[in-house]
């Protein structure tokens, strides 16, 4: 295939260095100093409080919002940046679009385009982007539609569709480029409660089947199963980080004490 | 609406039926002020009919006798060119217009501003007049080359700019202002999600504009735009004042033979109404193209409609035609 990157699946491997990131809206300091490392193959789950940063740290990631000051790394590589005799320099418009290639995001409100099936969103990157076949990416496609549970859906468009299977097209689209990492900004947020459950197990899937997350959620349930690290974001920096289990139940800090005992 | 999905209704109705009680038969309101509107614009519309048939100044036998004459009809094709041409400028300047106006580079922002603002800002007639006066101003041969520098080809600028190149361009180039507006209102009119969706799987910008936004921003700019066109056939009509021999001004020469003014100016009216005709029934259908995907039922063509009607005559459940046509 043509990844630009293909994951080594060793968990010692680091997948995502954010290191010391600030970055400001105007005068709202919405990041202030935050750092974090995910491994390979790791689930790492943000949670926080509405406004915390959350969304606005996992867009740094695939350089939809750029950085003030800190850097962001991901598969050794500088989001964003290259790096040339000790000064950065703003990386083309060609370069960000190809580094975003090994990057999957899956968004709150699904962003699927309201004008193509679902199969035509599916082969849509994968056809324009990679260069592939129609035929090639079609056959690929449905695959990936098989997995996601759509597999009669594909000629279906977005609006024929429930909000829970919409989503999940949103996620074969992303997986659709092979990504290497897969950001998922609160997926179930958008969805009513009889929905949340066939999203969150195909996301439970994708973790079981080696892919490296970094997904914001409220649903605490999914953290603890299937989080590898829990981080717990307010005000703008990580006020707790560590092992998804230790983190839910028996959490250190007393502003994750009241924001789990609110949420619970 | 309700008649969207008339089969949902039918099939509830029987199992209901048995307790369910009996339909209401109210005595509807009486509304006294629609039968005295109806009744005079009914002597409104009786005089006027009487006027069109036995008025004998409208010559109706001169005009089907000129309605396909040959200069009529070459005035027509004349009509449609200038209305097509400018139209093709109108709308790719207006695309690349809106595109620089929101790109993020400042001076092509400008620049189109600065263009939507003098175009906008001027009488088309006046943009009209200067067009066919443009030798007066850049002189009688135009160069190719370097700017300020030497130049490689020359074109004598009366030959190339004829009058009917003069009117296609001030028309296109007047309508292109109006048209990045509309095409402007359109793309801002996509969500801002659907950008980030397709940057993240790693389209880049021109490819984006392209093939997301542009798509979606259809659906807002195809409606203006079929009234910029229907609009544009009758302007196009100002070009008989610099000597384009169009629909207008072929009607004109025809009353100048025969001293005759009213059935030309039928003959005019009746190919007008023709082709605005046309191109309204085109933009239902190019809209409804564009619609797909963006509500679950589509308006019914008039054939579905047609269909529909006959089916409820026959007391079977209509079927929802409209939801099997979305490609
Ligand atoms: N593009 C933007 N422009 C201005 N303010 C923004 C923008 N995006 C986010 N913000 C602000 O930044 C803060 C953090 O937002 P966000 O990262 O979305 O929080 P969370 O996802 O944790 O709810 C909020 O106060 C929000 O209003
Ligand atoms: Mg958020």
């Amino acid at each position: 295939m043509t990844a630009d990157y293909i994951p080594s699946g060793n968990r010692n491997q680091v997948a995502v260095e954010i290191e010391d990131v600030y970055k400001s809206f105007g005068r709202l300091e919405v990041l202030q100093g935050v750092s974090m490392t995910v491994r390979e193959a790791e689930v790492a789950c943000l949670i926080g409080p509405s406004g915390s940063g959350k969304s606005t740290l996992l867009r740094c990631v695939n350089h939809l919002e750029k950085i003030d000051a800190g850097r962001i790394s991901v598969h050794g590589k500088l989001v964003g940046y290259h790096e040339r005799g000790g000064r950065l320099h703003e990386m083309h418009d060609r370069d960000v679009a190809r580094q975003r290639r090994t990057i999957g995001m899956v968004f709150q409100r699904f962003n699927l385009f309201p004008h193509k099936t679902a199969l035509e969103n599916v082969i849509e990157a994968p056809t324009q982007v990679l260069g592939m076949s129609r035929e090639a990416a079609i056959a690929e496609a449905r695959e990936h539609l098989e997995m996601v549970g759509l597999s009669d859906k594909a000629g279906s468009y977005p609006t024929q569709l429930s909000g829970g299977q919409q989503q999940r097209v949103a996620i074969a689209r992303a997986l659709a480029m092979r990504p290497a990492l897969m950001l998922f900004d609160e997926p179930t947020s958008a969805l009513d409660p009889e929905l949340v459950g066939d999203v969150l197990a195909v996301m439970r899937q994708l973790a079981e089947a080696g892919m490296t997350m970094i997904v914001v959620t409220h649903e605490m349930g999914f953290a603890r199963d299937v989080g590898d690290t829990v981080a717990f974001m307010d005000g703008g920096v990580i006020v707790e980080y560590g092992d998804a289990r230790r983190v839910l139940a028996e959490p250190e800090h007393p502003r994750t004490q009241a924001f789990l005992a609110k949420v619970r | 609406m309700s008649e969207n999905n008339p089969a949902a209704g039918a099939d509830e109705a029987p199992a209901a039926a048995e307790s369910r009680p009996a339909a209401i038969r109210a005595v509807p309101v009486r509304r006294p002020g629609r039968w005295i509107s109806a009744a005079v614009l009914l002597v409104f519309a009786a005089m006027f009919v009487n006027m069109l048939l036995f008025n004998k100044n409208f010559g109706w036998d001169l005009v089907r006798k000129w309605l396909f004459w040959h200069t009529i009809v070459h005035g027509v094709w004349i009509t449609l060119q200038l209305t097509f041409f400018a139209m093709v400028i109108g709308i790719v300047g207006g695309v690349l217009l809106a595109v620089m106006r929101l790109s993020t580079n400042p001076v092509s922002g400008s620049a189109a501003w600065a263009y939507t603002w003098f175009f906008r800002g001027t009488p088309v007639l006046v943009q009209l007049l200067f067009w066919n006066n443009i030798a007066a101003l850049v002189g009688s041969d135009i160069g190719f080359g370097i700017p300020f520098g030497p130049q490689f080809f020359h074109l004598d600028t009366n030959s190339t700019i004829t009058r009917f190149s003069a009117a296609v361009l001030a028309l296109g180039l007047n309508e292109a202002a109006y048209m990045s507006e509309i095409v402007r209102a359109g793309i801002l009119s996509v969500d801002e999600g659907q950008t980030e969706a397709a940057a993240s799987l790693g389209m880049r910008r021109a490819k984006i504009t392209r093939r997301i936004v542009l798509p979606q921003a259809m659906r807002v700019i195809i409606p203006p735009t079929g009234n910029e066109t229907i609009s544009m056939l009758k302007t196009s009509s100002l070009a008989s004042v610099i000597g384009v021999v169009e629909l207008t001004d072929a009607s004109e020469s025809a009353i100048h033979l025969y001293f005759k003014a009213i059935p030309f100016y039928v003959v005019a009216s009746l190919w007008y109404l023709f082709f605005t005709t046309i191109l309204s029934i085109g933009q239902f259908y190019i809209e409804r193209y564009y619609a797909r995907g963006s509500s679950r039922n589509l308006p019914p063509t008039p054939f579905q409609k047609l269909m529909r009607t006959n089916l409820s005559f026959r007391r079977r459940p209509a079927f929802t035609a409209a939801r099997e046509v979305p490609r």
